[in-house]
């Protein structure tokens, strides 16, 4: 019977198809990174917002390439209102003129009254942008593939002898040099000061060269879980909340490894020049506010911005997981952490990353 | 002198002169008629001519434009462009450009355009972003004389090379791009240089690119021959059925095959399950050998999206192939290898210039499939230009080598015109 | 291709082993596209085939791709097979949106491609066409012209006259790159026309339009026709233009199997290729038949 259904909803389908058309109504197009992380926000911003306001929210996907913002902007005609950023783009962005400037005395005042500008942790409000979450970039292993000594440490991460196996490594220079620097010895306090200079990136490269055979390499956040999952690859970089929602969803053996991890936020910001500016900074308002922002550490793993929604975070969505050990910002995971700085790479990025194809395809 | 205008007869200009029927000698006529008939034919194709122009060909020229004309130092830096356009490069440019750049600024900062310039100049200057959104937080602070005031502020300010930059890049035509695109830069006297040995990397991917056609179209020729001589020998009936093996993959939408080839060759995928299955490879996808994300996968895939562009040239050609010819040579005492190495092989080159030039054009420009089973090692040039258009946003540099991969076809299908013609593409 | 009486052994040999040889290229041609059909019916989120589906075990097969196909994106607030369920899947689906996109976007820019093409086929095939070859390799470019190059040129340029991120970008870029193929089929067909046929209909006093309708038109319409199919293929199978010019909006089954290679790769991606072939056959069907019909009109009999 159910083939029955399905082959007469496919040719109705195909019939409708033909005729299309599609009705318009008031709404916003938020655009975000797809995934799990898209599912908090649906669920701790969009759903309530909806219900609160009546206005529409179309949630987009995208991979991070933020060229069609500039086409738009530059052609005066903006289809994505709200756009979830990394801090690199949005200033440089915000340095070319993309983004609306936003006021951080327009945003709500937190939950204990503290006016937004002091509510929000340091270095999470911007010109251009409003933060969310801290998320940090670690590595994870999957437990059932080492039976003795688990890593523990970034040097393990590139220690091929004592923890044999593929890793799974973003395909960018961003984060992955770090890495190598932490695992060489360089206190994390000290990373971009060795960065900067060109003995520096040689000894980051020269560490990745250990492990260069072994990488199985990935562009999208969703995939390092899954190359976990799969057995491709026995540990990986990957964004802590994927792994978290990961290892809980599918009960897999998936164990974080903090040591050396690098923070960042993400940010809210508002291409210039959109025919939905109001809506758009209604929705921005509603979805930094302190309860917003706790609410979503209940659907994913990523610590909110402001200081006001700490205290709220309690439990994940199963009702049973305590979400404060596994936030990036908790003092055990915090102990050896680098905040990504964005200035070293807004300037170095072209370089590095031609480098580091140069030294990808040799 | 009075005429008649019309009512005059027309009086025959020499006797034995063709006249049409009315009056005009047939030698003009004839041209008219042709004319007209030229034109007829022309304003049929002129519709689409037009549509092509303006959809396909000045799309591509502007986006050529760009990759000698990125306007944005021009026009955000109005006055240094102006100072700098007589500027000799013997020695640092002196106070007068300072001052212009330091007015400049000023005006940049109140259009918020600092990030814009920073940005711009650092496609080809690594660092240039700090230095001009420095530069710009403090225009408010500076005073006279300038060039002391930039180069307190950051040294990087003396160095020529960046000016030499600002320069090139303030130019109505500039190479810098193109030099760019084959890793070469500007030293600090301004003469042609290598970029740093381990930044090269555009040239080494041309090579690559142009390695990879090759190897491709390799593979494809002694694969497709076979079939297409197989498909040419049987009767009709048969070969129509066999047909579709080479038809359906050559109709099957692009993605639709290259999931195919990852399920079947992904570590846990149909090929190495089996093989697992049968002893050959170990039960641990860990532990089995890398067969997709890398350059294998991407040839394994590519010979496979190509094969059928091989096959079919080939097949028209030797479909034309009289078997008599063969017979002949045989029973006048060739041998079957012979005769084929004599007769037959002789008669399928068309074919095979067809089928390879094809395939070797295809492949130098194919983007999707190295983007998606590529990996670390099977990309090509056509994903570097993606990258510089979605992720760096350098989109003079993606224009810069979108035009020389774009010369490189040119020549290949100039090529193709002149040994094959295009008269001959036929399809399916 | 027999095996001639006078064949020494080696040759023998030699006659197997290279259809031993035809039949192992072959096979690699078709297995790929064909072992995903039955991958697509894996009860299971594997790319492989499971034990079961080995036995045969009705267990390990089911139609859970082909439902996720249909249900992802939907509210899922209502019951599988009702009214207000088959309108969610279609306002809502993901992967209805794309099918819905790509019908659309292919069905205008094949409509654009074909006329644009046949009228210019018309006017190529004349002999008194002046600048022939020429203009024919232009009209042909992009076809040749690496996919990246016209689609990052056209990103450019639609940009600037406002019409990136819009149907009418993606269906006049996809229009430009299906008129290749409409003037290679019609003006093949152009080739085995007997003109005199257009003087006997002009001399027995046709107007133009009824010449063209009662006497061109059917005799290059199997041409057109496949013309018109692999502008709509090729508009069906495009990803790259799609990739830089179209907003999620425009999303199309390719653009939407892309992200789902890039990021997610679930069975439902093979759920897709599986729908896909079937059309790719049923594509492939018509420009068979079309192409015995041209041959018989045209009074060419297979050898």
């Amino acid at each position: 019977m159910k083939q029955w259904k399905l082959l007469g909803a496919t040719a109705v389908a195909a019939v409708l198809a033909v005729s299309y058309a599609s009705a318009q109504q008031k709404s916003i197009t938020v655009v975000s990174w797809g995934g799990a992380y898209t599912k908090s926000q649906v669920e701790a911003y969009h759903k309530p917002f909806i219900a609160k306001t009546g206005i529409q929210i179309k949630s987009e996907d995208y991979d991070g390439n933020v060229a069609p913002i500039k086409a738009q902007v530059q052609t005066n005609k903006v289809t994505w209102d709200v756009v979830d950023v990394e801090l690199a783009d949005a200033m440089r962005m915000c340095d070319e003129g993309l983004l609306e400037k936003i006021n951080p005395k327009s945003l709500l005042a937190g939950a204990d009254g503290k006016p937004a500008a002091e509510d929000f942790i340091k270095g999470t409000l911007h010109d251009c942008g409003v933060a969310t979450i801290i998320w940090s970039t670690v590595y994870a292993y999957d437990a059932s593939k080492f039976s003795g000594a688990k890593p523990s440490t970034m040097a393990d991460f590139f220690d091929t002898k004592k923890f044999p196996g593929k890793r799974g490594v973003r395909k960018v220079p961003k984060n992955n040099l770090e890495f190598a620097l932490m695992a060489d010895g360089v206190p994390a306090a000290d990373v971009y000061k060795v960065m900067k200079t060109k003995e520096g990136v040689e000894r980051a490269f020269k560490k990745l060269d250990t492990i260069k055979n072994d990488v199985v390499w990935w562009t999208a956040g969703a995939q390092p879980p899954q190359l976990l999952g799969d057995g491709q690859v026995v540990m990986t970089t990957a964004y802590n909340g994927r792994i978290f929602d990961a290892a809980l969803k599918d009960n897999k053996p998936f164990t974080i490894v903090w040591d050396g991890q690098i923070w960042d936020i993400d940010l809210w910001v508002l291409p210039k020049g959109s025919s939905n500016k109001d809506a758009a900074m209604e929705f921005l308002k509603f979805s930094t506010s302190t309860q917003a922002l706790a609410d979503q550490a209940k659907w994913i793993a990523y610590a909110p911005a402001r200081t006001s929604s700490i205290p709220l975070v309690a439990k994940y969505n199963d009702g049973k997981t305590d979400m404060a050990p596994h936030m990036p910002t908790a003092p055990a995971n915090f102990k050896n952490a680098v905040q990504n700085d964005f200035v070293f790479w807004a300037d170095k990025q072209d370089e590095l990353t031609k480098q580091f194809n140069a030294w990808l395809a040799k | 002198m009075t005429t008649l205008g019309g009512l005059a007869p027309s009086k025959p200009s020499s006797s034995d002169t063709l006249v049409a029927a009315d009056g005009t000698p047939l030698v003009r006529k004839l041209a008219q008629v042709t004319r007209r008939a030229r034109l007829k034919a022309f304003l049929l194709v002129l519709p689409l001519l037009l549509f092509i122009v303006v959809v396909f060909v000045l799309p591509i020229a502007q986006m050529l434009w760009l990759s000698v004309n990125e306007p944005t130092i021009r026009q955000d830096l109005p006055r240094t462009t102006a100072r700098l356009a007589t500027w000799d490069r013997q020695e640092l440019p002196g106070e007068d450009v300072f001052a212009a750049l330091v007015e400049d600024l000023k005006d940049a900062r109140e259009r918020q355009a600092v990030g814009r310039i920073g940005a711009m100049m650092n496609h080809v200057y690594s660092g240039a972003r700090s230095v001009f959104v420095g530069a710009g937080r403090r225009t408010g602070s500076l005073a006279a004389p300038y060039s002391k005031a930039l180069l307190d502020l950051d040294a990087t300010w003396g160095d020529p090379r960046l000016w030499i930059m600002i320069q090139s890049m303030s130019q109505h035509t500039t190479s810098i791009h193109y030099l760019n695109a084959v890793d070469r830069t500007l030293d600090e006297r301004g003469n042609i240089t290598p970029v740093p040995e381990n930044q090269r990397i555009h040239i080494w991917i041309f090579w690559r690119t142009l390695w990879m056609s090759a190897l491709i179209t390799c593979m494809c020729l002694p694969l497709g021959y076979p079939v297409a001589y197989l498909l040419a020998s049987l009767p009709l009936r048969t070969s129509n059925l066999l047909m579709i093996c080479v038809l359906l993959p050559f109709w099957t939408a692009l993605l639709v095959r290259i999931t195919a080839w990852i399920a079947i060759l992904q570590s846990d995928g149909v090929l190495l399950s089996s093989l697992a299955a049968l002893g050959f490879v170990d039960m641990d996808t860990a532990k089995r050998p890398q067969l997709v994300y890398n350059m294998t996968g991407t040839l394994v895939a590519m010979v496979h999206v190509l094969l059928p562009s091989m096959i079919l040239p080939l097949y028209s050609v030797m479909k034309t192939i009289p078997p008599s010819y063969a017979r002949a040579a045989r029973s006048l005492g060739a041998t079957s290898l012979t005769t084929f190495r004599r007769i037959y092989f002789p008669q399928t080159i068309p074919g095979i210039a067809a089928g390879a030039l094809l395939v070797f054009i295809l492949s130098v420009g194919y983007y999707i499939t190295p983007a998606l089973l590529g990996g670390k090692d099977g990309v090509l040039i056509s994903n570097f230009i993606a990258l510089h258009v979605e992720s760096s946003l350098n989109w003079s540099l993606a224009a810069a080598l979108g035009g020389l991969l774009l010369m490189a076809t040119l020549i290949l299908y100039w090529l193709f015109n002149k040994i094959v013609g295009i008269d001959s593409l036929k399809m399916g | 291709m027999r095996l001639p009486p006078y064949a020494t052994p080696l040759e023998r040999i030699w006659h197997y082993a290279f259809r031993i040889i035809c039949a192992a290229i072959l096979f690699f041609l078709i297995a790929p596209i064909l072992i995903i059909i039955p991958l697509s019916f894996n009860h299971d989120p594997y790319f492989s085939f499971t034990s079961g589906m080995l036995r045969l075990d009705p267990k390990a097969y089911s139609l859970r791709w082909y439902w996720d196909f249909l249900d992802n994106g939907t509210s899922g607030r209502f019951a599988t097979g009702t009214w207000a369920w088959l309108v969610d899947v279609w306002q809502n689906a993901q992967w209805a949106r794309a099918m819905r996109n790509s019908f659309f976007i292919a069905i205008v820019s094949t409509v654009i491609a074909t006329t644009l093409g046949t009228i210019a086929a018309l006017g190529l095939s004349r002999p008194e066409m002046p600048y022939r070859r020429v203009i024919m390799s232009l009209l042909i470019s992009p076809m040749i012209v690496p996919i990246i190059i016209t689609a990052v040129g056209s990103f450019f340029f639609l940009a600037k006259i406002g019409l990136v991120k819009t149907y009418t970008g993606i269906i006049l870029t996809h229009a430009m790159l299906g008129i290749p193929f409409v003037i290679i089929t019609v003006t093949a067909t152009l080739t085995g026309f007997d003109r005199n046929l257009i003087r006997a209909a002009e001399s027995l006093g046709a107007p133009a339009h009824t010449t063209f309708f009662k006497v061109i038109m059917p005799l290059i319409l199997p041409g057109l026709v496949s013309g018109a199919l692999f502008a709509f293929a090729t508009s069906f199978d495009e990803v790259v233009a799609v990739l830089f010019i179209a907003d999620i909006e425009q999303r199309t089954i390719p653009r939407q199997m892309w992200s789902g290679i890039r990021e997610q790769i679930s069975p439902t991606i093979l759920a897709v290729a599986t729908i896909l072939v079937v059309i790719s056959i049923a594509m492939l069907t018509a420009i068979e038949l079309l192409r015995r019909r041209s041959e018989r009109l045209r009074g060419v009999t297979p050898a």
